[in-house]
């Protein structure tokens, strides 16, 4: 199925978790905060939330700034 | 002499009235070695999107001991409430902290802030829990909006971003510290040391900076004189300065003379 993540267009496996496409995307779970479809899912909650087509993820970290 | 009042936000005390940023150093390392010598006890950070081809790339806050540093995650870059109140709910999952530094910005050429979204997205954060730090013009009568939306400081610039133009506004900053009774801190346009110190000499609670530090040819270095700056302006801001005068008034005794 297709789900955008960070604006970009993605295939990923049908009924994959956020725990699971962070795993397999190499994202280290404590740095991140991730977004579905413009709504917060809390840390606690990556294991059990399972991504639907078209979802829009965003995956975000700390950077520099002022 | 009288002790000074401790700087306070939200029931924080801090030691140092100088806040920094981590954007624009020329390495990570340099970025902390400033962060030490600059004595500040909280940094600003942003939210950005992971890049998912580099996702091991050295994090940020493998830089940033988070015990010593409070970190302040900005808002930079949203142009309007809704992106700005998104952000800060980002911010609050990743740093697991409710503090937030708010900047709503109207225009590219200037990075002014738009200071009518800003405050409607103060109020929203204020409901939501956050404790809400804005970046705001040096418009006296915005600054009330936001401290009567609940704001725990209110932070005028001095200069546009980045600018390094110094304090050019003192009068509408003393405006501001005359009529708000949250602390007062001047954000953006502080290009030097003296800049830091008369933006201390007028009142001002506190100073956040970024580029003047990080721009800076030796960065550690200026970092170090922010520091001193900043404590040298609050020292003669608490001393009060002589009155000025038209004329000399001789500092020697014109008694006592020999030729006399």
């Amino acid at each position: 199925m297709q789900v955008v993540i960070n604006g970009e267009p993605r295939e990923i496996a049908d009924g994959v978790t956020i725990t699971a496409l962070l795993t397999t995307l190499g994202i280290d779970l404590r740095r991140v905060a991730v977004e579905l479809n413009e709504q917060v899912v809390p840390k606690a909650r990556h294991p059990e939330t399972a991504l639907a087509p078209n979802d829009r993820l965003e995956i975000v970290t700390f950077v520099g700034g002022g | 002499m009288h002790h000074d009042k401790p700087f306070t936000i939200a029931g924080h005390t801090f030691t140092s009235r100088l806040i920094i940023g981590t954007g624009k150093y020329p390495s990570h390392e340099v970025m902390k070695a400033c962060h030490e010598a600059s004595g500040a006890e909280m940094v600003t950070v942003a939210v950005r999107r992971l890049d998912l081809k580099a996702p091991k790339e050295q994090s940020l806050l493998s830089f940033i001991d988070t015990t010593r540093f409070k970190l302040l995650p900005n808002t930079a870059g949203c142009y309007n409430a809704d992106d700005a109140v998104r952000t800060c709910h980002l911010a609050a999952e990743l740093g697991l902290s409710t503090w937030v530094k708010l900047e709503v910005l109207g225009d590219e050429k200037t990075l002014f802030p738009d200071v009518e979204e800003t405050v409607k997205a103060a109020r929203r954060l204020v409901k939501d829990g956050f404790v809400v730090l804005p970046y705001t013009s040096d418009d006296v009568i915005i600054a009330k909006k936001l401290e009567d939306a609940g704001c725990a400081v209110v932070m005028p610039l001095a200069a546009p971003i980045g600018s390094g133009l110094g304090v050019r506004n003192p009068h509408n900053i003393r405006l501001i510290l005359e009529a708000v009774k949250v602390p007062v801190i001047v954000d953006a346009g502080v290009g030097t040391a003296s800049d830091a110190a008369i933006a201390m000499e007028l009142g001002c609670d506190g100073i956040l900076m970024n580029t003047a530090i990080a721009g800076a040819r030796e960065p550690v270095r200026m970092a170090r004189a922010m520091k001193l700056a900043v404590e040298a302006g609050r020292d003669a801001f608490l001393a009060g300065r002589i009155p000025m005068k038209a004329y000399a008034s001789a500092s020697s005794p014109m008694h006592g003379l020999v030729h006399q």
